[in-house]
């Protein structure tokens, strides 16, 4: 899976901000993000959590509380969604956009079995007798791989694993062959050890229907498997979007950078796992400049005054990638970094050693490392 | 489903047993049932004391008495009475209905005003009409239910007043003698059932509305419930077939836990309304040390209330699948 | 307002300024706490109120120009300037009246709330903690006293004691326990299961040790909300006992007396009849207030109603 551009747009999402009113001020959990997914693509959205990317994801099915403010357009093969009215929503909500959520262990109804619930999302869209959509439903539980299927599905979900129970959610997901499935961090509360069977049972729901698919997760490794493209987000914002191999192997933000230095790599057992100091920055009264600046080692006076643009970058190799955007004062310094080398605990001197030719001397001294 | 069913209730037997001995030894402190003829004056001959004591048991020790007791019960002799020509057990029996009528009618309706203003307040959280619910419901926890009770009965005095005719009946839960007619009658005890069920339902509705509230607040904020409109669920079908159903579902523990305490409430309320029903039966025992008769009522009292918390363990077995095989 | 963000993950604060962040990091418990219930504008206003009646009660009672039962030539007077609250119909002036019964029924119902959380959050830990056989039989015990009709009993019990103040709270409070030790029991089974006191156990430390150090701190938010409530509780309880008739017995004084000798006057003075229900409710309704305002400053997300 590469970055072909595999078919027209189905999705475009531009200049979307969510806020939220809360106590202590309005928390901007959304600050601008804009990107677009063609028909049969995967775009995985990467990110801590609180960075925004599920509340994209909930802005796109409209189903964020109507305490939040959201602006912004969401075009859906068309038509603006977040100027469409409710009952238009519910028509394109499970038929043509599906969602699949975190938790396996409490997206479905305690009381109604499995069957039912499959069932019911056929029902709300296609004008099926019970039994046809009952039919419906052990089909697609045979998809997603689940054993038994005229058996399991009169089970209810207690009686289901946390594995199995995220498959019934996909099969509610592909009930209706949507053009868009949005996967919201659909591995994380499980064990391990399935969640690599679950990964296979969503891309085996994704070539059964032919959807293309937003993929959102912190895990980098669930990324680099399924994805065409990546957007990183950071404090409520895009900060690098580029095809999975211009992320992977030449990213362009320290944020970036950081992520992949936090990922356990089996191809080089040497190196030592760097982790990216403190945490996210509270959305609520959100400082002037780059929202990485208290984390990033190459921080400089630019950082923290002005807010970097999310711009196109040339790779390494001088070739300007293809639609390789970050948004970084610095991001020219990164070509070819890796993470030990700018995330250490001495700062960013050790840069200076690998001959990385500093831009901004303000930049290197160990003033932002702690 | 049959196997849960069949424990539950077996369960019940040993409980409703201990239930009963501590029952009666909470009869035998609620005082001395001969207090009344010590008090006499001149008192009376020692021979009396001695026979009057006899007949109560009173010579006998605590365990012994307690089995005759219960033994006399299934058979429907609830023990001798400080008046002899009371029988308890006739005396229950015919005062049970007149306060199940009302306690029945009273939960029927705090339980339908409880679900419906908890379900609109959920779902219009933070609303006015939310806050005001919030307020009317802290009020009426804090209201004690006979001032609340005595308010409604002079409302009904002062309404027949400016009417000029009897409309509300403010007191007994029938007019003596009884209208002639079938429907009369009916009519004439649901009119003296008005303002009791309402004094005795506020009571519980208070509490109640609280809970759905917040019960259907958990489901509504509930993954399932965003996976149900993610499914594109209409908004009806979500609220109710996802959102309320499961929100409901714990309310029947809490409506038969509440059960002691509408008792008590029926035994204020029958009070203040001057019905002759279970409470009024209380009151007078206890002021007549009449210990086998106040130990027979908190028999039936708790026999009520562990029933119906086994109907509600069986209901919340049908209600919720995941009871069923625990 | 806070559940407007339960659609994103938690966030946890950090402030830009590394400084900044640890000042946050070391702030309290208990300063968080106590600013969160400074925020609640219900549990505030119903505090000051409820401050404003104690010190009417035991400041401004005692130096009353009249006493509790004094008898005054004026009978059957209207609320006005020299009697604020008016006459009965032997003169006894229902301001003394009031702020007397008021005495009594905060005594009783704070001696109810002390004694029975006392005992009901030993009861219900000591079943949590240990678990098995002993919260069997425990519980058992405490379900059978619930399945009463609390205030048949205390009407029972009450009658045989006689009218005194201490023993009414006694007999309330004696009932009272099994409902706290339920709350007990779960906050004690859901802390059991927290990772602090597995790493506790872990370590070696004692049984009383983890009671002490880890146990009590953690369950204080949830005791100390069951007190208010239990506060609000006995006052009712308190006042129908003595409404019936069962409770605390001339010469003393309660609320629910005073309601009671009251009902049959209700047209003719009705002052009499409104004043001690209305001190009863306005009690009762602050510290209910308070109660929420504590449940939220403790925990935020709980969502869970009194029963």
């Amino acid at each position: 899976m590469t970055d072909q551009q595999t078919g027209p747009e189905i999705l475009r999402v531009s200049g979307l901000t969510v806020t939220f009113p809360s106590g202590d001020g309005p928390v901007r959990a959304v600050r601008g993000v804009d990107y677009t997914l063609h028909r049969g693509e995967v775009l995985g959205i990467v990110g801590e959590s609180g960075s925004g990317k599920s509340v994209t994801s909930l802005a796109v099915m409209g189903l964020l509380p109507p305490t939040a403010q959201v602006e912004g357009t969401i075009r859906f093969d068309g038509v603006d969604l977040l100027a469409a009215s409710e009952d238009e929503l519910t028509r394109v909500r499970g038929e043509r956009i599906a969602m699949i959520f975190q938790d396996p262990m409490t997206s479905l109804n305690p009381v109604y079995t499995v069957g039912y619930q499959i069932a019911e999302a056929v029902l709300a869209h296609r004008d099926v007798s019970k039994a046809a959509a009952r039919e419906r439903a052990i089909e697609l539980l045979g998809t997603v791989r689940i054993p038994n299927p005229d058996q399991r599905v009169d089970s209810y979900p207690h009686e289901l694993s946390g594995g199995m129970r995220q498959r019934v959610v996909i099969a509610i997901a592909m009930a209706n062959d949507p053009d868009v499935i949005i996967a919201d961090e659909p591995t994380t509360a499980l064990d391990v050890t399935v969640q690599a069977q679950v990964m296979e049972a969503l891309a085996a729901a994704q070539r059964a229907t032919g959807a293309a698919m937003v993929l959102i997760t912190h895990d980098l490794g669930v990324i680099a498997g399924q994805a065409d493209r990546v957007m990183v987000m950071y404090a409520g914002k895009p900060v690098e979007v580029g095809g999975v191999e211009d992320i992977f192997y030449t990213p362009r933000m320290p944020y970036t950078l950081g992520l992949l230095g936090s990922l356990p790599r089996l191809d080089r057992p040497a190196e030592r796992l760097t982790p990216i100091p403190g945490s996210p920055p509270s959305v609520v009264n959100m400082p002037p400049g780059c929202p990485f600046t208290p984390r990033c080692p190459l921080s400089s006076e630019v950082c923290r005054e002005v807010e970097p643009e999310l711009v196109g970058v040339e790779d390494a190799a001088g070739t300007s990638g293809d639609g390789h955007r970050a948004a970084c004062h610095h991001s020219s310094q990164l070509a070819g970094a890796a993470a030990g080398e700018v995330f250490d605990a001495g700062g960013g001197e050790d840069l200076t050693g690998h001959g990385a030719a500093p831009a901004d001397p303000t930049a290197l001294t160990g003033e932002a490392g702690r | 489903m049959l196997l849960y069913a069949v424990r539950r209730i077996v369960i019940s037997i040993p409980i409703l047993l201990v239930s009963s001995f501590i029952v009666f030894w909470l009869g035998t402190l609620s005082g001395n049932p001969l207090t009344p003829l010590l008090l006499r004056n001149p008192p009376p001959p020692q021979s009396v004391l001695d026979a009057e004591a006899a007949r109560l048991h009173l010579d006998e020790p605590l365990v012994p008495r307690y089995l005759a007791w219960l033994g006399g019960v299934f058979r429907g002799d609830f023990g001798p009475s400080v008046i002899a020509t009371q029988d308890i057990g006739e005396e229950l029996a015919t005062r049970f209905w007149v306060t199940m009528r009302l306690i029945i009618v009273a939960m029927i309706v705090a339980l339908v005003l409880a679900v419906l203003v908890g379900v609109y307040t959920a779902v219009k959280q933070y609303s006015k009409s939310d806050y005001a619910a919030t307020f009317i419901g802290f009020l009426f926890l804090a209201m004690p239910s006979f001032w609340l009770a005595i308010l409604l009965k002079q409302g009904g005095i002062d309404f027949n007043t400016i009417v000029g005719d009897q409309v509300i009946y403010t007191i007994g839960a029938s007019s003596i003698p009884p209208p002639d007619g079938l429907l009369a009658r009916v009519a004439d005890v649901a009119g003296h059932m008005v303002l009791p069920t309402i004094a005795l339902a506020l009571i519980s509705y208070a509490a109640w509305s609280r809970f759905t509230r917040a019960s259907m607040l958990e489901t509504l904020n509930s993954d399932y419930v965003r996976l149900a409109r993610a499914k594109g669920l209409p908004r009806r079908t979500v609220m109710f077939r996802h959102a309320l159903r499961t929100a409901l579902i714990p309310l029947t523990t809490v409506t038969a836990l509440d059960m002691a305490t509408i008792l008590g409430g029926a035994v204020i309320t029958e009070t203040v309304f001057q019905w002759r029903g279970l409470g009024d039966f209380l009151i007078e025992s206890i002021r007549q040390f009449d210990t086998y008769a106040v130990t027979s009522w908190l028999l039936i009292s708790a026999t009520i209330v562990i029933v119906l918390n086994l109907v509600a363990d069986l209901l919340y077995g049908v209600l919720d699948p995941r009871i069923r095989y625990a | 307002m806070p559940d407007a963000i339960d659609t994103t993950h938690p966030r946890p604060a950090a402030p830009a300024d590394p400084d900044r962040e640890f000042t946050v990091e070391e702030r309290s418990q208990a300063q968080l706490v106590l600013r969160r219930f400074l925020q609640h504008r219900a549990a505030m206003v119903s505090l000051v109120v409820l401050v404003l009646l104690v010190l009417l009660a035991y400041v401004v009672g005692p130096l009353w120009r009249y006493d509790v039962g004094q008898i005054t030539p004026d009978n059957s007077a209207p609320p006005s300037l020299a009697h604020p609250f008016g006459t009965d119909a032997v003169g006894k002036d229902q301001f003394a009246q009031v702020l007397g019964g008021t005495r009594t029924s905060l005594q009783v119902s704070v001696m109810v709330a002390l004694l029975a959380t006392f005992v009901g959050t030993l009861w219900g830990s000591i079943a949590g903690y240990f678990g098995g056989w002993v919260d069997t039989i425990m519980m058992r015990i405490a379900d059978l006293v619930l399945t009463l009709p609390l205030i048949a009993v205390a009407a029972m019990l009450a009658h045989n004691l006689g009218g005194t103040w201490y023993l009414i709270g006694l007999v309330i409070a004696g009932l009272y326990w099994a409902y706290v030790s339920r709350v007990a029991r779960g906050v004690v089974l859901s802390l059991r299961e927290k990772e602090f006191i597995e790493a506790a156990r872990a370590l070696g430390a004692s049984n009383t040790r983890i009671i002490v150090r880890h146990l009590v701190p953690n369950a204080l938010g949830s005791i100390l909300v069951n007190l208010t409530i239990l506060v609000a509780l006995a006052i009712l309880l308190e006042t129908a006992l003595s409404y019936l008739g069962f409770g605390v017995q001339v010469p003393d004084t309660s609320l629910g007396l005073l309601v009671n000798e009251a009902q049959t006057a209700l047209t003719t003075r009705p002052w009499l009849f409104y004043f001690p229900g209305l001190f009863i409710i306005i009690i009762a309704l602050t510290i209910n207030f308070i109660g929420d305002g504590l449940r939220d400053a403790f925990d935020p997300q709980q969502t869970k109603v009194r029963q």
